[in-house]
């Protein structure tokens, strides 16, 4: 297939999923809700005079990040399931990584959209400077990787029994390498170092990103076809 | 049945021979300088750990020709190979830590190869968890050869953090590029020890792929 005719197939999914998401607006309120919650919680579930905020803010960022991206993971396929909406999908003339596409270009708005506004949430409650230009690519690149994965492994799962715990089982230690990168390479900009100290994390993270969106590409029909 | 007693005699050679490793390496072998006793751990650690990875990527390799080919012996293979890859990890961490103990003073440090073997062995669990979610055989396969593929794909990964990392580790002293920094003796004792886990290794595959396929000839007279 031509890749424009991909692409072209790829944002007739994703639009499908934002408008539905965006007439209703559930999820992506539920799931800014629950960011602000776990922040809360980051908040009274340390000592304060311990350890000072730049230092724990790349693990604030990182573990509230993860857990909202899984949440908003698991609903990418799951509203598919009513009234068989994926069988219609599936027999649409479109080729099957167009679908896929769809769905990690939905689910990557989403999750961008989460990104959004937690950032300046952290910022906020945690006084650390955040909105620095390296910070956003290391947070792109990043998300792009455990997306990619997550979209993936939640066509899968929403099929199988306890289809929302059985997601973050299987895709965590999909997600560690590139938030621990991430993590890292946060931890040194937050501190204020230059963009050349965390070129080699950026590097892994670009590496990740195009060996997952590929292989979840090729992937992805195995997971639908029956 | 075959399969299974084959896989029962391999197992139960190679269970006598792990004997042969551990005279071998507490009588035959010399005491290491600097680790004294402790370092004999490091005959069992080191090959449990190269087959725990091996198995992944054997568990990958048979998910991938596994999705061309459809063949369910390739499926009851990666099954299989999961299954004995995760009793190998348990072997690597909990050899590990009694290892770490004595040399580094502590249980459990988060260092990136303990770390990663521990996220192998998470990997291996979700691996067997998405199996047995799975009602329906060929989703079941083709659902576990996707996240087998993905699995394989992520240990070059981890590979390649655990040199990015600060660590209380030792490097690879046998696999490493140029001759192994091991002294004769102890480098025979390991190879020997190598030589039985592969051993292992097989005898535990070939029979778990023989109660596989035993269990699916039971689901299909059950339906």
């Amino acid at each position: 297939m031509r890749s424009p005719e991909l692409l072209r197939h790829a944002w007739a999914v994703a639009s499908k999923d934002l408008l539905v998401e965006l007439r209703s607006r559930t999820a992506i309120v539920s799931v800014a809700t629950f960011v602000v919650l776990v922040l809360m919680v980051f908040n009274f579930g340390r000592d304060q005079t311990a350890v000072s905020n730049v230092d724990l803010a790349p693990s604030i960022l990182w573990v509230t990040f993860t857990f909202a991206a899984i949440l908003a993971l698991n609903r990418a396929f799951q509203i598919e399931l009513e009234n068989q909406a994926l069988d219609g999908l599936l027999l649409a003339p479109i080729d099957r990584g167009s679908i896929y596409l769809g769905k990690l270009i939905a689910n990557l708005i989403f999750v961008a959209t989460i990104e959004v506004i937690g950032l300046p949430l952290i910022a906020l409650f945690f006084n650390v400077r955040v909105l620095v230009a390296p910070l956003v690519m290391v947070i792109a690149l990043a998300t792009v990787g455990f997306v990619a994965v997550g979209t993936l492994f939640s066509a899968m799962t929403v099929r199988t029994r306890f289809a929302e715990l059985l997601l973050p089982v299987l895709l965590l230690p999909f997600m560690i390498l590139p938030l621990r990168w991430a993590a890292l390479a946060t931890g040194l900009l937050l501190a204020g170092r230059p963009l050349s100290e965390v070129q080699g994390w950026l590097n892994m993270l670009a590496v990740y990103d195009v060996v997952f969106v590929v292989l979840a590409i090729l992937l992805f029909p195995a997971t639908v076809n029956e | 049945m075959t399969h299974l007693r084959v896989g029962r005699w391999i197992t139960a050679v190679a269970l006598l021979l792990l004997a042969g490793v551990y005279v071998r390496a507490l009588a035959y072998t010399p005491v290491e300088a600097s680790q004294g006793f402790a370092q004999k751990i490091f005959y069992l650690h080191v090959p449990a750990a190269i087959w725990a990875e091996t198995a992944m990527i054997f568990v990958g390799l048979a998910s991938i020709v596994y999705l061309f080919t459809k063949d369910p012996r390739l499926d009851r293979f990666a099954a299989s190979s999961a299954e004995v890859g995760t009793v190998f990890c348990a072997i690597v961490l909990t050899t590990g830590p009694i290892w770490g103990k004595p040399i580094w003073g502590t249980w459990w440090s988060w260092d990136a190869r303990l770390t990663f073997t521990l996220f192998l062995f998470l990997l291996y669990v979700g691996y067997l968890l998405l199996r047995s979610a799975v009602p329906d055989p060929g989703a079941r396969a083709r659902f576990a050869a996707v996240l087998g593929i993905c699995g394989m794909c992520e240990v070059p990964f981890i590979h390649l953090s655990v040199y990015m990392f600060p660590t209380l580790h030792p490097m690879p002293i046998v696999l490493q590029p140029g001759r192994p920094k091991l002294p004769g003796s102890m480098l025979t004792t390991w190879l020997f020890s190598l030589g039985v886990f592969t051993l292992l290794y097989v005898g535990f595959v070939v029979q778990r792929y023989a109660v596989s396929y035993l269990r699916e000839q039971l689901e299909v007279t059950e339906q």
